[in-house]
Order: C-alpha cells, then sequence, then structure tokens
C-alpha cells in the first residue's frame, strides 16, 4: 500500500491528526490495534472532557464519536486490529493484522501511539504476588467495557485524575473503597476530581504515605500503608493494614515510543518524542502528538495538537520543508515543557508543569511575562505566547520565577 | 472570604464568596457564569452529572455508558444506581438516546453516550 501520510493510532490525536492531513488535501491511512477507532476515550466514560474544544461537556465514548463519524467523510482509510510491527528509515511501515501482514510506503508519519501505565512491577513492593492488582485503565476497562466487577473492597494507590475517577466508579459499582493513597503531600490530579470523586462519597486521601507490602495467597488479602519522610521513604513504626481483596494503581503514565526507538529523539524528561511546535519530531517525516510526545491532562489539548501535526505532516507530503527551529529550554521551578523547539510563522503554544506547587509564579519565556496566584505540578499550564515575544531569540528559556 | 472550588469543567476555579444575610453578597475567581450557577447549587442543594453504564442485550458491546442529561441532586445518586442497575435495554442504542426519561421526577434524563450496533453474530 502507498499512502501520503501514515497515521499511527486512531485515539484522539490520531483521530484529530487524520482529519487534519486529509482535510489539507492527503491521502491518509489511520491505523489502530483496537477493533475500533477512539482510544482510551472508549472506555473514560466520565465526562469532563470536550469544553475547550466543542464548548460542551462531553464524556470519552461521546467525544471520540464526534471525530469517528467525521472520519467517513474524508480520504481515510481505517484499518482496525492493525498493529504496526517496524517502522524503517527508509519510509516504510509493517503491519500486522488477522488479514495478514504488509507494507505500507508513505512520505510521512503522524505517529499518536499513546501512553502506557506504569505497572505494578516497577514499583518494587516487597510482598507476595497475588490476584486482585490492577492498574486503573485496566480495571475501568473490564469495569466500564466488559461489565465485570474486579472485587468487592479496594484501596486505590495514587491520587492522579484516573485513580480518583475509578475511585468513584468502583463506590457506585458497589465496590467498597476503603482510601486513596498518595505518595507526594498533595494530590496527583485535579482539585475537582478531589471534590467530585472522594470528598462526595466520603473517601479518605491520605498524602505522604504509600504502599509498602502486598500480602495474599492466590488473592490480595492485605495492604500495608505506611508514611513517607521527605525523600519518600517510609517511616517505620507508621504502618498500617488494610484488609483489601483488590489495589488499583493510578501511579503514572508513560509516553510509548518503542516504535521509535533510533529513529527520532527523546525528551530526556517527558520520556515522550520530542517535537518542535509544528509537532515535527528530530527525523523531519516523523511528526507526533499527544501522550506519547507528553502527558496531557485534558483530551482537548491532545485533539488540537493532533491537528496541527496532521496539518504540517500533510504539508510535508507535499514536499513543504521546515525549519528545525530555537531550542526551547527548561528553566526555574520547571518540570516538564512541550513543545521542545520553536518555528517561527505561528505563535507559540507552550505547555508546562511545574516542578513543585507554587503559590504567586511569573511566567516567563523571552520577552513574555504572566503572573499565576498559583501553579500545581497536577495541572498543566497551556499558554501561547505571542511571535513577537520570543523573536530573535537563539534558544527560549521557560521559568516560573518565585515571589 | 469563603473559598470553593467549581467541578463543573476540568479548569476547576477557585472561587472566592461571601455570604451576608444568607445571600451571596461577594464572588470572585470564577472564570464563566457556570462557576455562579455551581456556587449557589452548592449552598442550597449539591448537584453532579452522573456518568455510569447499564446493560445492552444483543449489542456488540456487553454495555452502553449513560449519564444524566443534567446535573441531579446528589442525595439521589445511590437510588439512580440501584435504579440503572436494573435495567436492560436491547441493541442497537444510538449516542443521545433516552434510556430513562424524566428520572425519579427531576425532569432529567438518562442517555446513552455510546453507540451500540446489534451484534452480527
Amino acid at each position: 500500500m502507498k499512502t501520503d501520510v501514515l497515521v499511527i493510532g486512531a485515539g484522539a490525536a490520531g483521530m484529530a491528526a487524520a482529519l487534519s492531513a486529509a482535510k489539507n488535501g492527503a491521502r491518509v491511512i489511520l491505523t489502530d490495534r483496537d477493533e475500533r477507532a477512539g482510544g482510551i476515550l472508549n472506555q473514560c466514560i466520565h465526562n469532563g472532557f470536550g469544553l475547550h474544544y466543542f464548548k460542551e461537556e462531553l464524556t470519552g465514548p461521546e467525544y471520540a464519536e464526534r471525530f469517528s463519524t467525521l472520519l467517513e467523510n474524508y480520504q481515510i482509510t481505517l484499518l482496525t486490529d492493525c498493529h504496526v510491527h517496524n517502522v524503517k528509515p527508509d519510509r516504510k511501515a509493517v503491519l500486522v493484522s488477522p488479514k495478514g501482514v504488509f507494507e505500507v510506503e508513505t512520505k510521512s508519519i503522524v505517529y499518536t501511539a499513546g501512553a502506557r501505565e506504569r505497572p505494578f512491577g516497577t514499583l518494587m513492593i516487597p510482598g507476595d504476588r497475588p490476584s486482585g492488582i490492577f492498574t486503573a485503565g485496566v480495571a475501568q476497562k473490564y469495569m466500564n467495557i466488559e461489565n465485570r466487577i474486579i472485587g468487592k473492597r479496594a484501596l486505590i494507590l495514587g491520587s492522579g485524575d484516573i485513580g480518583m475517577i475509578m475511585a468513584r466508579r468502583l463506590t457506585l459499582e458497589g465496590v467498597e473503597v476503603v482510601a486513596v493513597i498518595e505518595r507526594l503531600p498533595y494530590s496527583g490530579g485535579l482539585l475537582r476530581n478531589v471534590i467530585q470523586c472522594l470528598e462526595d462519597y466520603n473517601i479518605p486521601l491520605y498524602l505522604s504515605s504509600t504502599v509498602v507490602e502486598v500480602r495474599g495467597k492466590e488473592r490480595l488479602e492485605e495492604v500495608v500503608v505506611a508514611q513517607v519522610d521527605n525523600n519518600y521513604r517510609p517511616i517505620p513504626g507508621t504502618e498500617r493494614i488494610f484488609k483489601v481483596d483488590t489495589l488499583v494503581l493510578s501511579v503514572g503514565l508513560i509516553p510509548q515510543v518503542e516504535l521509535l526507538w533510533g529513529l527520532v529523539q527523546l525528551d530526556p524528561i517527558s520520556k515522550g518524542v520530542s517535537c518542535s511546535n509544528i509537532g515535527q519530531s528530530s527525523s523531519e517525516w516523523i511528526f507526533s502528538a499527544g501522550n506519547c510526545t507528553v502527558v496531557y491532562d485534558l483530551v482537548d489539548y491532545v485533539t488540537m495538537e493532533g491537528e496541527k501535526a496532521g496539518k504540517y505532516a500533510a504539508h510535508y507530503a507535499k514536499g513543504e520543508r521546515f525549519e528545525t527551529g530555537v531550542p526551547i529550554e527548561i528553566g526555574e521551578n520547571v518540570g516538564v515543557i512541550f513543545p521542545r523547539r520553536y518555528v517561527s510563522g505561528e505563535d507559540l503554544v507552550l505547555y508546562i508543569r511545574s516542578k513543585k506547587p507554587i503559590e504567586g509564579a511569573t511566567l516567563v519565556v523571552g520577552n513574555f511575562e504572566r503572573r499565576f496566584e498559583d501553579v500545581m505540578p497536577s495541572e498543566m499550564i497551556r499558554i501561547k505566547i505571542p511571535s513577537q515575544k520570543i523573536m530573535g531569540f537563539e534558544r527560549i528559556v521557560v521559568s516560573l520565577k518565585e515571589e | 472570604m469563603d473559598r470553593i472550588v467549581c467541578v463543573q469543567c476540568p479548569v476547576g476555579c477557585k472561587i472566592k464568596f461571601e455570604i451576608v444575610d444568607g445571600k451571596i453578597a461577594k464572588v470572585e475567581g470564577n472564570k464563566c457564569p457556570r462557576g455562579l450557577a455551581y456556587l449557589e447549587d452548592e449552598l442550597r442543594e449539591p448537584k453532579r452529572i452522573v456518568p455510569t453504564s447499564v446493560k445492552i442485550i444483543g449489542g456488540n458491546y456487553p454495555l452502553v455508558s449513560v449519564k444524566t442529561s443534567a446535573p441531579i441532586p446528589k442525595k439521589y445518586i445511590p437510588e439512580l444506581m440501584k435504579k440503572l442497575r436494573q435495567i436492560e435495554i436491547n441493541a442497537p442504542v444510538k449516542a443521545g438516546d433516552i434510556i430513562v426519561k424524566n428520572i425519579f421526577d427531576t425532569g432529567v434524563d438518562i442517555i446513552a453516550t455510546r453507540t451500540v450496533s446489534k451484534n452480527s453474530q
């Protein structure tokens, strides 16, 4: 098969990229290993999506359907049940599906493979290895797609948004959620979820605490929780035993980049594909967007970045070429930023996570300044920097200055 | 001034407000009018949108996701979940279809948020 733009992954970023590439005149192949488009949105049945993009509040499946129904109106070939096995430097990809193994020759790629959940094994928690331990996304799929209940009494490790949303979901479905455990001294997710998912249902949130042991013969029986010090080391003597048959982990997402190893530069901090503000990677024919570049809070932003990457991938396929751009660097108090290079022409849309909670912080980018009343690492800042404020700089440093 | 976090959308505005003689005398921090409506509801009768799912027979999935068409008083949530657990509907269902009309006489409907087609097998 031959195409102009190959989009890998049909989640929020991929659907937006495919549509935008097609609108810009490209022939598009959109692939996904799931049996339908939509990605993780399909299992996120809660509301809270679409306020920025559609100006109305939607659930995940509704948000996905808005895009998947549009795909049919354009020159887009959707290949579901289709895994991309390999991407080669000569601009060919090897695809595997129930129909067989085949090659796609493309002019450009938009890589939109999303992120994976950090698994239990990486946490190095001592104890037994019984059943009953799930990542939040797996628990979500069992409950919201497959109609399976995952246990009777649950503890949740990690107060990221998915963890809190699953705490509410489990409670509504009749599973007793005894507590949410968070290693940091503050919640890892949005404040609204602390309120509408935990406080509404009287689920306690234990901060500066972590799981130090799991016990159980076949099924999980007990989880040992301890308080941690400033360096996240458990404090001896603070252990508490929770008798639960289920442990749900919401301990972070890791951009999925293995397919592009050796082909593109990765951001050493976000661990995602390093991109310019037009979504171009270090390999000029590979564009990328969404959670495989940096982990976002809101799907609306993923859609917007997907559209941008799709548009420029289509222009690239038509023969247009772009400058590498000037580097964007991390300054004071900044944890994660996206993008990492600035190509002039468009205003710069920056995504920033602070390194720590700060009350009264001034964001400085080139000649641009903006004060924020308070910033939190769990709440990503999105801000448009006008091009005239960053013109002429050889490198753009992004910092959050404390007062 | 008292503080409250608006849960109407992921922005989560931190709203500061002052009550004088049982009335809202001063409000700041909400970036849109929904914040004021939320504050009023929170003081009188807290309401939430409830997203969940119901069983579907003969569909290409065993569940269809649903939501309340508008926020409903929090006190109805346990009863609502009980009721929705008993419901089984037949495929096909389109996103936006009404599954239960005017639940508990609140004027709020339960609507499907996913299209589920008939199982072809």
